[in-house]
């Protein structure tokens, strides 16, 4: 897994290296390299399938000019429509584009779909939504942010690293009787990216990332993740879901330095 | 002492936006915070040569941040002894890299230079003598940033608050915002009649001239932790957070979003 992942993103790099080389000299051929970009990330990434716009399914949503670009929140709405099964975001011009891909479970509602990325330069930003046939569709947003990859980590990285594995839910209550509850869920890990050279030793800190993110309603799946180096620390999503019943909901994180965290929170307590 | 430029580092300010300066003793100087870029490095080490022909023999980073140490390198070749927070050598092992590849690029790569890693650390307490004057040291836990020293020149009473102490110009939150507030009380008790702030004017009252700075630290973790108990979200809260504030401070509307970015990572977790 670790090594297909890895490979992905080499291809991505030379494919894109080329690109990288010219200098935009106006904003038309700015425009033109970001197209050809995407084009690039999305053939390996999605192994050349067929992606089309989307015609109001999704839609993207991030501040045009980012605040902190180690911690750039995203959120992801999604109209009523045809059943979607997985949703990919990409932060296009990133080292490592592929900031987290979903799969869906029986017990999502996949409506809103919110996480906190870092972004290391200007660059567009893609949510790709897989529908139940296996069709893709895409929608895409363009982002002013630079930095947020090889910043230094800030202070905080080591009280995140301290609390590694800490978790935090916050339950929304359905709007209406029967209705999709709305949840945040934050994890706390460094989601060290590897990227910061030690100037003396000329060494990287070495990366450890939150690989997967598992949720689950007594057994049920809500929806899992593949994390990347993109994600900001600690990790936070906000997803939407029907519960099956009244068991905890379960969350399981791996990280690539295969540590393994659990925890459950029940859904009663929460709700009001 | 020079005061820093109330902007963001550019080529015609070489990187000077913070305030540094020098303390002469009778057998030595202490240079406090060398300065933002190499330029600026000799242009402060010009300035004690017009003063003064004693050695300089410490050079103190009262933190990390690249407009307080990239001017390390001007001072090379008085060997004098670097001084800084136990954190500091790591904190600028992390980071020179790509504060050197930011300030280049605005400064050209001739001006930049590159900080000194001191080898004289502060754990807690530390008391310089630059020859009949005494320079007390004290190192905080994350506040400003995670390396912060503060320095009390005992014979003037005046204490060297580094970047703990913004005036004029917006507090800068980069490391812990209710460490700062700590460390606010326990510098406050610090017996000084004047303080230098890394940004602002030359000089303020010690410790009346915090109370601005307190004030805007304690309505943002106020308003952050209100909007986090309100299940507010980190986007909607940057744009909202310590607004009373805004007209109150140079360059708000730069740094305050982030600020909040910054304590809503800490407060999340309360």
């Amino acid at each position: 897994m670790g090594m297909k992942r890895h490979g992905l993103a080499a291809i991505v790099l030379a494919a894109i290296g080329m690109a990288w080389a010219v200098a935009p000299a106006c904003a038309d051929e700015a425009e033109a390299n970001r197209a050809a970009r995407w084009h690039d990330v999305a053939g390996a990434i999605f192994n050349g399938r067929k992606i089309t716009e989307s015609a109001g399914l999704i839609a993207i949503d991030a501040p045009p000019r980012a605040l902190d670009a180690s911690l750039v929140p995203v959120t992801i709405t999604v109209q009523p429509g045809p059943k979607i099964v997985g949703l990919t975001l990409v932060i296009d011009d990133n080292p490592a584009p592929v900031a987290a891909r979903f799969r869906f479970g029986p017990l999502a509602d996949p409506h809103v779909l919110k996480t906190r990325v870092r972004v290391d330069q200007y660059t567009l930003i893609h949510a790709v939504a897989e529908l139940q046939d296996g069709s893709l569709v895409s929608t895409e947003r363009f982002i002013k942010a630079a930095g947020g990859c090889s910043a230094p980590g800030t202070e905080s990285s080591t009280e995140a690293l301290a609390r590694i594995g800490r978790m935090k839910m916050r339950l929304v209550p359905a709007a209406s009787p029967g209705g999709p509850m709305t949840a945040d869920l934050l994890i706390s890990h460094p989601n060290f990216n590897g990227m910061q050279m030690n100037p003396v030793t000329r060494l990287y800190t070495p990366a450890r990332y939150v690989q997967s993110v598992s949720v689950t309603e007594g057994g049920k799946s809500v929806f899992t993740m593949e994390g990347d180096i993109s994600l900001a620390e600690d990790p936070a999503i906000t997803f939407s879901f029907r519960p099956a019943g009244n068991a905890p909901l379960d969350v399981q994180v791996n990280d690539s330095a295969k540590a393994v965290f659990k925890q459950s929170f029940p859904l009663e307590t929460h709700a009001s | 002492m020079r005061v820093g430029a109330c902007a963001e580092a550019t080529r015609q300010n070489a990187g000077g936006i913070a305030n540094i300066g020098f303390i002469v003793g009778s057998t030595g100087v202490a240079v406090i915070d060398p300065g933002g870029s190499l330029l600026d490095g000799r242009r402060l080490h010009a300035a004690i040569r017009a003063v003064t022909q004693l050695p300089i023999t410490y050079v103190i980073s009262t933190h990390a941040h690249p407009d307080h140490v990239f001017g390390g390198e001007a001072f090379l070749p008085d060997h004098p002894i670097f001084v800084g927070h136990w954190r500091l050598p790591a904190a600028l092992a992390n980071r020179a890299a790509y504060d050197h590849a930011r300030l280049a690029a605005i400064l050209g790569e001739a001006d930049t230079g590159d900080p000194v890693s001191p080898t004289l650390l502060v754990r807690d307490a530390l008391t310089l003598d630059l020859g009949g004057r005494k320079l007390r040291l004290r190192a905080t836990t994350a506040a400003h940033s995670d390396t912060d020293i503060t320095v009390l020149d005992e014979g003037s009473h005046t204490l060297w608050a580094g970047d703990l102490l913004f005036v004029g110009r917006i507090p800068s939150l980069q490391g812990n915002l209710k460490g700062w507030l700590t460390a606010l009380d326990q510098i406050a008790a610090i017996p000084a009649v004047r303080a230098i702030p890394g940004h602002g004017p030359a000089s303020v009252p010690w410790p009346e001239g915090a109370a601005d700075e307190r004030r805007y630290l304690t309505v943002l973790l106020h308003d952050v932790r209100a909007a986090i108990a309100a299940g507010q979200d980190i986007d909607a809260v940057t744009g909202t957070a310590a607004q009373s504030e805004r007209g109150k401070w140079a360059l708000f509307d730069s740094y305050n979003g982030h600020n909040v970015v910054v304590a809503f990572k800490e407060l999340q977790w309360e």
